[in-house]
């Protein structure tokens, strides 16, 4: 293999692998941004994998199970909501429970359904004429699907919502203050719920993209951890819909180039990076003026309740 | 100018401890019977299935012995991570402690030349140092830095866990091992002792009684306990009586990530005899010690008695996981459903929940 076609192949499944980190990534980013951390990504993600896989391999329709994926993956993400907005439940262990009821769940209601082939999954799609191009041609415009273009539309979408509209200042007025915002009228709870639904119904996709469209199959504890990458992400994006997808494409080249470089690189060490990269973004934005301009939002974690109640 | 809202939620003083235990069994039992009703939902029998549970992990004497042998690295995590909440440490981290407690005691057993009677208590020694090694490096970045804890103790475990593919995979790998990603057996010398017929290695279980009956002291009868709780239930008032928060929070992380470590060199020690995958090592324990320390509400003679409950869930899922084919996940199922009605008690516990259809 040339080393043209060796580029052109990783960045081509670069592209494919990081599409699920980014969706995941882009709802956690708008949860969080609201002020609910939500560890249970790994949860959501793998519910959404099974309802969409077991959606499609019933109704042969693989679009109709990744909608009904994502629409798991929101419902999940109320269980989350109701514990850490309305009952005021610590938010860490509420999400753990989530990830652990709901990988057991999954595991559960997947049984039987292991080792099944889908018929038919969702197509790969050739960009006509923009395939044509040179390296970046058969690099981005070949062998995708149409959820890894919907997901960089997605990114300039809610980059616009968060930082250039109404919605976007309401978002972040919750997540950094949110007294201050409920005295301008907006409803803290409303604006944290919707949030943390944006959260599950995407990590559902990213995970229905898993099982129907990535690796068509259903495989008990398929998402492998990605939902810790995710969290480790949205630290390392500052929360910033923009910066994620940049952040999602390099954490899946690490992940692609970890089986790739295996006889120079150990594939581990390349593996734990994500996980690092996070850490020291954490100390590198603990200082000074960085950690009101890119640091994380001064609210996250802490239930709202009104003063005078 | 209010809107009226469908139930209004309010703290309640604090509450005796026989209706925290009351209403936390109350708690189990809900998450019991939800499970049940979600078994029954999907064509398996409930009743079957809590009769394979009961009968398989206290039932017989090798159930027995199965159960507390799961409990034994719960218990270690269990009372570290008392020790550490106590002080609102937020270590989710204890899974990665204990793997770099059985590294370390894979270490000095296969690369160490000490002679056999000090194997073991190096190896000890070594898991207690990793762990807490591994503890304290978000203990200085959050009492430094002001990092949040969660997040450091959750990637750490990611670190960790390739840290132990890597050396089983590399430079660890055992020679004797045909190609498999295992280090080498121990030396026999550097094995823990079992009570015949079980895989109870009883050193460590003494090990674990006796650390949460220290920790209980340690919490209730000393100074430093005091400084602990009072840097926990408010750092505003540690600080006027001039108790050193970054002091404390490294403390209870020494002693939370070091009790983990301990549990790892039980692992490594007593049950596998060798460094192996991250995920055989521990099966989640250092995940499960959370719940095991959250529903002992952080006291660590309390721990005791979860942790052998939460070692009859893991026996008890082998069990039905054979006899009745379900996956192993199904752990994670039963320990998800009760995390979430113990938040759900906790709240009915320590707030008032009145009803109102009224406009006010």
């Amino acid at each position: 293999m040339g080393w043209e076609t060796w580029f052109i192949v990783t960045l081509s499944r670069t592209l494919a692998y990081g599409t699920p980190l980014l969706l995941a990534t882009l709802g956690e980013i708008y949860t969080e941004r609201s002020g609910v951390l939500n560890l249970g990504v790994e949860g959501m993600m793998i519910m959404g994998a099974y309802a969409a896989f077991s959606t499609a391999y019933t109704t042969g329709s693989p679009w109709l199970g990744i909608m009904v994926g994502a629409l798991v993956g929101g419902a999940f993400s109320l269980i989350h909501a109701f514990a850490s907005i309305t009952l005021k439940a610590n938010q860490v262990v509420s999400g753990l429970s989530l990830t652990m009821l709901g990988l057991g769940l999954s595991g559960v209601l997947g049984r039987g359904w292991e080792g099944r082939p889908l018929p038919v999954s969702i197509p790969e799609i050739t960009v006509p004429g923009l395939s044509k191009i040179p390296f970046l041609g058969p690099m981005l415009f070949e062998g995708q699907n149409l959820i890894a273009y919907f997901s960089i539309l997605l990114v300039v979408v809610m980059w616009y919502i968060l930082y250039r509209t109404r919605i976007g200042i309401a978002v972040r007025a919750v997540g950094e203050n949110p007294a201050a915002a409920d005295s301008l009228g907006i409803s803290v709870n409303k604006v944290r719920y919707l949030c943390t639904i944006v959260g599950g119904i995407l990590a559902g996709l990213a995970g229905g993209y898993l099982s129907v469209a990535y690796r068509p199959a259903w495989t008990e504890g398929m998402t492998g951890g990605m939902g810790w990458i995710v969290i480790a992400l949205t630290i390392f994006a500052f929360w910033n819909p923009a910066i994620g997808m940049l952040g999602a494409y390099l954490f899946a080249a690490l992940y692609h180039l970890s089986f790739r470089l295996q006889p120079w690189v150990s594939p581990e060490l390349l593996k734990a990076m994500p996980y690092a990269f996070a850490i020291l973004v954490l100390i590198a934005i603990s200082r000074g003026t960085l950690q009101k301009k890119m640091g994380a939002p001064a609210a996250l974690t802490l239930p709202y309740s009104r003063s005078e109640e | 100018m209010k809107k009226p809202s469908l139930f209004r939620v309010e703290r309640r003083p604090t509450l005796p401890g026989h209706v925290v235990v009351l209403v936390s069994i109350l708690a189990i039992f809900a998450a019991l019977v939800a499970a049940g009703i979600f078994f029954q939902a999907y064509g398996i029998s409930a009743v079957r299935a809590y009769q394979l549970i009961v009968k398989g992990a206290l039932g017989s004497r090798l159930g027995l012995a199965e159960t507390v042998r799961r409990a034994i690295p719960l218990l270690l995590c269990g009372v570290g991570l008392t020790i550490a909440f106590r002080a609102l440490f937020w270590n989710i981290g204890a899974e990665g402690q204990l793997l770099l407690g059985a590294v370390a005691a894979a270490g000095v057993a296969l690369f160490s030349g000490l002679p056999d009677v000090l194997l073991l208590p190096a190896m000890f020694i070594a898991g207690f140092l990793a762990g807490a090694l591994w503890g304290l490096i978000p203990a200085v970045l959050k009492a430094r830095l002001g990092i949040n804890d969660v997040i450091t103790t959750l990637m750490m475990n990611y670190i960790a866990l390739y840290l132990v593919e890597w050396l089983i995979h590399g430079p660890w790998r055992g020679p004797t091992m045909r190609g498999f990603a295992y280090t080498d057996k121990f030396p026999s010398a550097a094995t823990l002792p079992t009570i015949s017929w079980t895989r109870i290695h009883w050193p460590t279980l003494l090990l674990g009684l006796a650390v949460a009956v220290l920790a209980y002291v340690l919490i209730t009868r000393t100074r430093a306990g005091f400084e602990i709780r009072v840097v926990g239930e408010n750092p505003e008032a540690a600080r006027f009586a001039g108790i050193s928060a970054f002091k404390t929070t490294l403390f209870v992380m020494i002693i939370s990530g070091g009790l983990a470590g301990l549990a790892g060199v039980g692992e490594a020690a007593g049950i596998h005899r060798m460094l192996l995958g991250p995920t055989s090592i521990s099966m989640g324990y250092g995940y499960t010690a959370i719940i095991v320390a959250w529903l002992a509400r952080r006291n660590p003679l309390a721990v005791i008695v979860t942790s052998l409950l939460f070692g009859v869930i893991m026996s008890g899922g082998d069990v039905i996981r054979v006899s009745l084919g379900l996956p192993f996940q199904v752990i994670n199922l039963f320990n998800g459903l009760i995390l979430f009605f113990l938040i759900g008690s906790e709240l009915l516990m320590h707030y008032k929940i009145s009803f109102s259809f009224r406009r006010r």
